[in-house]
């Protein structure tokens, strides 16, 4: 029964950054694989900052829950900071109505906000040979 | 084993439930992936029934708490989902039963940050607050049925 890659997520980096999300079908063992490879990443790329997109997740339960705030203390005992950016309006009054309040984990409105916490500022110039109407 | 767990093949193909009311439909909560598979026919029930998509989030967390709560304490059991019909409104009554050892204290269980493992502690009275009826009947040898009903607002 193990179809599905370790961890589902690619985990991308952008300069001292690491940028990766979670998905709605996070069980116990992709929970787990995930942890360790960020963990992993963190120290082996010498990240500062990390940057979980939580767009895509219909529903935070106290599973999920957990995952993230244990997340952002390991990031956080090896030295980089960590942003959850992106959650759906739905999810964040549930998760208040569940009694969840996230404690201790940063959040931003989107990943561009998030992005901007960590010290990326974004570039309005175009790359070469992108259509211009991308600026409007 | 009543159903295929491979996940690729139980997300496109779970049974929708019909949205006429009173035949209920019960999925088993054996394995993570039924607990994948048990959330995607809550989900699908909320959207036949005409739920907003907040009632939705509410419902389809409210029964992932309590599908996790059977499988992790209870060693696995059951979810049915009814469609319900009232004057005015529309409801989804979710019943998950399991065989467990049962809840010594079902008071002390629904306070927030009581747990005996390793989630939160807020899975039970958390539920309970996303939904509007809510019961539990469960003593120790006797396994837990949770009972919780979300009706649409007019």
């Amino acid at each position: 029964m193990n179809a599905r890659p370790v961890a589902g997520v690619p985990i991308l980096r952008l300069g001292n950054v690491l940028v990766t999300g979670l998905l709605d079908e996070l069980d116990d063992k992709a929970a787990l694989a995930f942890t360790d490879e960020l963990t992993q990443r963190i120290t082996a790329e010498d990240a500062s900052g990390v940057l979980i997109d939580i767009s895509r997740l219909e529903i935070i339960d106290s599973f999920v829950a957990r995952t993230l705030m244990e997340l952002t203390t390991m990031a956080r005992l090896l030295g980089a900071r960590v942003i959850v950016a992106g959650m759906l309006p739905p999810v964040a009054i549930t998760l208040v109505e569940l009694g969840l309040h996230l404690e201790g984990v940063e959040t931003a409105l989107n990943a561009e906000r998030g992005m901007a916490l960590l010290g990326w500022q974004q570039n309005r110039q175009l790359p070469e040979g992108a259509p211009s109407a991308a600026l409007h | 084993m009543l159903r295929s767990t491979d996940p690729s093949a139980s997300f496109d193909t779970a049974p929708r439930p019909d949205p006429r009311p009173g035949e209920p439909h019960s999925y088993p909560v054996r394995t993570e992936e039924d607990l994948l598979a048990a959330r995607h026919a809550v989900r699908a029930a909320t959207l036949a029934l005409g739920f907003g998509i907040v009632d939705q989030t509410r419902i389809v967390t409210a029964a992932s708490e309590l599908v996790r709560n059977a499988y992790i304490h209870g060693g696995g059991g059951t979810l049915t989902l009814t469609l319900l019909e009232r004057p005015g409104a529309r409801g989804l009554r979710l019943v998950i039963s399991d065989d467990g050892p049962g809840i010594h204290d079902v008071q002390q269980a629904l306070t927030d940050g009581y747990t005996t493992g390793a989630g939160l502690g807020h899975g039970l009275g958390g539920a309970r607050r996303l939904m509007d009826d809510f019961g539990i009947d469960s003593a120790p040898g006797r396994g837990t049925t949770v009972t919780a009903t979300r009706w649409t607002t007019p």
